[in-house]
């Protein structure tokens, strides 16, 4: 039988940073049990001027559900002060979803008999061109996770060919060694993006059964190292409905609360994505994160963090989407295609997860502008 | 009676009241100048999409004075950079230094402010820098060549008034610059407060924005704003303690 690698001790190429941000992390996420909440503590933290971490805790706990409302009307105050009626909107280019990782919730798992692809900078260069049609001006390119068939080399040649058409581009690949952000970050990168998918080390290590992505600790310093390198904004995220959701959506608010106390300058953000059907996989089903516990978790990172930006995937729908940006979510991507390219050309390769909302970047436009908001395409500079 | 202008970098100015733009619509600038009787206009060059959707520099009226800031540099060199890429743009000589590298509280980091300032006044700028009020990084600033000083009020966006009021008094007593209050202000008494204490301009954005009547609140703030700089030139009124003049006198006892 094949003996699996120890999923918390290192790889020979993987950087060890100088931080104990994980074992604060887990050891807070250990003592949390959000069933000892009670009511009184969620109408005490709704009253606090500023949130510590456990009244975030109690936010998340069951004993919150019925206090939605009224986080709903305190994030969106705190939305408003912190980022006006501003949303901003970005893309994601897959460029390659080759994937090295066995991680069995994933369509790109490597084990999963899927079209395979990664675009040339002929194909790259057209569909960017294709997708800067639309005025959008940030970009998130993604990959699958193989440094062979798509090394830093390859994506630092994607960045830069991204910066002639667009003003902010983000990265969602493969963890990476410090220089390496460097590297990227030279090239024009200037955001990256880590989920950790479960904070629970066990279920992780059950999820990802093979793999560079098994190694823990090396994902979960990620963050620091491409802060380090100079980036400057991280995402955080977990995928809810793999785990433990109240307890992953703890353990992600505490890890971007320690990263933001010791890297100040680094602007967060948090994604919270939920499990989606995919390909060749139909009866793997959401656990039990309906909206309604989307909608609270989303609520939560706010008000625990009312300065962090919140992205809303096109793993939701419209009428989701619509409703949350301007309260609590402050990013929503538009066009949005999963498949390898497929903006220009066909796509090369198959989908990660099936999207929910397929409206163009105009219709996205002009819900946004209905609802009163003002859609941002530039919210940054590069100097 | 001489006229009430406020002198930045040898521009006059009748209005009081600078507008913070990019929290709210970009098609409602043009009613919130209006009835702000806004004359200067923040305008954030890193939302500045020229060319593209969404460019605020597509909606701000011929007439306005664009007062371009330096948002997202995290330091001074960064900010010089922004500086000189808005001058570039067309956006005349006014800038507003503003060097942030804490994402948490935005709070202005004053030393960087204070090389920038002295760089980009050398180049020619009517440099109006962004800080934290402290009397000595006030002073210099001055000698930097600031045009005018914005001690922030409350931290940005927090709509919590005039938190540092002692220190910007301190500033509108030792300072000769026009000082500006930037930041925190939330409400029209807040601005009349400040105008009464002797700041010579306010400036606001979030407090306009998150109003439920945009261009409504642009004209509270005008007048509040108005009232304030009259009361300030018309010289407060002794304001008694609860109990009136002491009656017992301590000074009974002198015999010439």
């Amino acid at each position: 039988m094949e003996t699996k690698m120890d999923h918390m001790v290192y790889l020979d190429y993987m950087e060890q940073v100088d931080s104990d941000i994980m074992e604060r992390v887990l050891d807070t996420v250990e003592q949390y049990d959000y069933n000892t909440y009670i009511v009184e503590d969620v109408k005490a933290a709704l009253c606090k001027d500023k949130l510590d971490i456990d009244d975030f805790g109690a936010l998340l706990s069951p004993a919150a559900m019925p206090f939605l409302e009224e986080m709903a009307q305190r994030a969106q105050k705190e939305t408003r002060a912190h980022f006006g009626n501003a949303v901003s909107l970005f893309t994601p280019l897959y460029i390659a979803n080759y994937c090295e990782n066995n991680c069995i919730y994933c369509g790109f798992n490597c084990k999963n008999k899927i079209h395979r692809g990664k675009l040339s900078m002929e194909e790259m260069e057209k569909e960017l061109q294709s997708i800067s049609k639309t005025g959008l001006r940030d970009i998130l390119l993604l990959t699958g996770e193989s440094r062979h068939q798509s090394d830093v080399k390859y994506i630092g040649e994607a960045v830069k060919l991204a910066t002639k058409y667009f003003a902010l581009v983000g990265i969602e690949i493969y963890p990476l060694n410090t220089d390496e952000y460097a590297f990227l970050h030279e090239c024009g990168a200037d955001y990256v993006c880590v989920y950790q998918e479960t904070y629970n080390t066990d279920k992780y290590e059950e999820m990802h059964l093979s793999g560079p992505k098994r190694i823990y600790p090396y994902r979960f310093y990620a963050q620091e190292r491409a802060l380090k390198g100079g980036m400057r904004g991280v995402a955080f995220g977990a995928l809810l409905g793999l785990g433990d959701f109240r307890k992953d959506a703890f353990a992600t608010g505490l890890h971007a609360f320690y990263v933001q106390r010791k890297y100040p300058q680094g602007e967060i953000s948090f994604s919270p994505p939920r499990l989606r059907p995919f390909i060749n996989n139909a009866e793997e089903n959401p656990k039990d994160v309906h909206e309604t516990q989307l909608l609270q978790v989303m609520l939560a990172y706010r008000l625990f963090m009312p300065y962090a930006g919140i992205t809303i995937s096109t793993r939701e729908r419209a009428g989701f989407r619509d409703n949350v940006i301007g309260m609590c979510a402050t990013r929503i991507s538009a066009g949005v295609k999963v498949s390898v390219g497929g903006h220009e050309e066909e796509a090369k390769g198959d989908e990660q997860f099936e999207i929910s909302d397929d409206r163009s970047v105009a219709e996205v436009l002009s819900s946004i502008e209905s609802l009163g908001l003002q859609p941002v395409f530039l919210d940054y500079i590069r100097v | 009676m001489k006229k009430d202008k406020l002198v930045i970098g040898g521009h006059e100015f009748q209005s009081r009241f600078i507008l913070g733009s990019g929290k709210f619509s970009l098609e409602m600038t043009n009613a919130v100048i209006q009835n702000g009787g806004v004359e200067m206009a923040t305008l954030a060059l890193r939302r500045a999409n020229v060319g593209g959707e969404g460019n605020i520099l597509d909606y701000m009226p011929e007439n306005i004075t664009l007062l371009p800031n330096t948002s997202g540099a995290r330091t001074a060199e960064e900010a010089v950079r922004i500086a000189r890429l808005a001058r570039e743009l067309g956006c005349g000589d006014f800038v507003k230094i503003e060097v942030i590298h804490d994402s948490k509280y935005l709070m202005p980091d004053n030393y960087e402010t204070i090389k920038a300032t002295e760089i980009l006044a050398k180049e020619g700028f009517i440099v109006m820098p962004y800080m934290y009020p402290d009397l000595n990084v006030a002073r210099s600033l001055e000698s930097a060549g600031a045009a005018a000083i914005m001690p922030l009020g409350a931290p940005i966006g927090s709509n919590r008034g005039l938190l540092t009021k002692d220190f910007i008094k301190m500033l509108i007593d030792e300072i000769d610059l026009p000082i500006i209050v930037d930041a925190g202000i939330g409400r029209p008494s807040q601005a009349c407060e400040a105008m009464e204490l002797g700041v010579d301009a306010v400036m606001a954005n979030t407090a306009v924005a998150t109003a439920k009547d945009v261009p409504l609140m642009a004209t509270a703030f005008r007048l509040a704003i108005e009232a304030g700089r009259s009361a300030y030139l018309a010289g407060l009124g002794r304001v008694l303690e609860s109990k009136g003049e002491a009656s017992s006198p301590l000074t009974g006892f002198l015999q010439d």
